[in-house]
């Protein structure tokens, strides 16, 4: 058994590479840093792919390049001096979510560190716990209890999003 | 649980990009560019379209490596690429511009000559000898293999002359199909018996 052309990877996992640093990094002047991010994750891939075991889980593989890449972009980004259109926030305009209108997106921006990489391995890169907790350095119980507390989060904040609009 | 699966699903909606076929392009795009300019673009292919079907064209920074015809199945020559030559494989980048004028200049009998880079690595021991000796035989010479292996040096190894051919990584470029069987007719062919049949009429100017 062999390593499968690195096309074949591409194919199939580079929108779930872009959804992942879109989530760490994504909405307003975020879109273009999360491009970024997911061109050095897939080039940083590209360079470490031989040397992968042929048995490995590929996307699991990638998905945690991916958000290791992103977090790497966040970190630049927040040094760097922002014009009031990087502002993290809410997804507006074209770049924004057919979903929940980017109510979600943005309810997920705003959940401490932990949360947020937890439902992103999990839930946006469908991780197994264990991937999860590795990725994050944590016990698994952890990854599990970050995933579920933001989950929380997300839906209550899903929630309040339904009631405004039945208000309206 | 519907909750959560709801939640699930409007944050995976709200996360695709608004074009993600077309961001994935541009990323398979600066990816092919950035290997290239890195020296990680290991093996380049695209497939090119042929008056003998649809053909799978790869290179290494050193030449082309393989053509395959679709009867060959490009999955499975790509897969064998990724096994022998690297992993690193992605299709586009500009390598193969020079390849696909070479094969094009060919079929329209511009060029009776193929001049571009080759890397012979996917033929070892006499298979090398014997597709090193291919480029001899010129457009529309046809010799038989028992003529090549005495041209090798080894009178008798028709046979193994016949194996050297008809496992060419590099059909087109190295005109095995100029190679027949002395019993006559066209003989065996990776991309068909039909299609070597084609191939030297076209040199006959049939």
């Amino acid at each position: 058994m062999s390593l499968p052309p690195f096309e074949e990877v591409v194919a199939l996992h580079s929108t779930t590479v872009l959804r992942v640093c879109r989530a760490v990094l994504g909405g307003g002047g975020g879109a273009a840093d999360a491009e970024d991010a997911a061109a050095d994750a897939l080039l940083a891939a590209l360079e470490a792919y031989p040397s992968l075991r042929p048995d490995s889980d590929v996307r699991a593989w990638l998905v945690t390049v991916a958000h290791r890449k992103a977090l790497d972009v966040a970190r630049r980004s927040a040094r760097r001096p922002r014009r009031p259109l990087e502002e993290p926030g809410p997804a507006t305009g074209a770049d924004q979510g057919v979903g929940s209108d980017g109510a979600l997106w943005a309810a997920l921006r705003a959940l401490p560190d932990k949360q947020r990489a937890a439902v992103t391995l999990r839930h946006v890169g469908d991780l197994a716990y264990a991937e999860v907790a590795s990725a994050m350095g944590v016990s698994e119980a952890a990854a599990r209890r970050s995933a579920a507390d933001g989950l929380r989060a997300l839906r209550a904040s899903y929630r309040r999003t339904d009631d405004e609009e039945e208000m309206a | 649980m519907t909750d959560v699966d709801d939640v699930v699903d409007g944050l995976r909606a709200d996360l695709a990009a608004p074009d993600e076929a077309a961001a994935s392009r541009r990323l398979h795009e600066r990816l092919v560019a950035a290997a290239a300019e890195r020296d990680l673009l290991d093996v380049a292919y695209r497939t090119v379209d042929s008056p003998v079907g649809r053909l799978l064209v790869a290179a290494t920074p050193v030449g082309v490596v393989r053509v395959a015809f679709d009867r060959q199945g490009h999955d499975a020559a790509l897969a064998e690429l990724a096994a022998t030559v690297s992993p690193r494989v992605l299709a586009g980048g500009a390598r193969l511009d020079g390849a696909a004028r070479a094969l094009d200049a060919y079929f329209s009998g511009r060029s009776h000559r193929v001049e571009v880079a080759l890397d012979l690595r996917l033929a070892a021991g006499f298979r090398r000898r014997v597709v090193e000796a291919l480029p001899g035989i010129g457009w529309g010479e046809v010799v038989t293999y028992g003529e090549l292996a005495r041209r090798l040096g080894a009178p008798g190894a028709a046979r193994a002359v016949g194996t050297g051919c008809a496992r060419n990584p590099l059909p087109l470029l190295l005109p095995c199909h100029r190679v027949v069987p002395a019993a006559g007719g066209p003989g065996a062919y990776a991309g068909g018996a039909d299609r070597k049949r084609w191939l030297l009429d076209l040199e006959r100017g049939a």
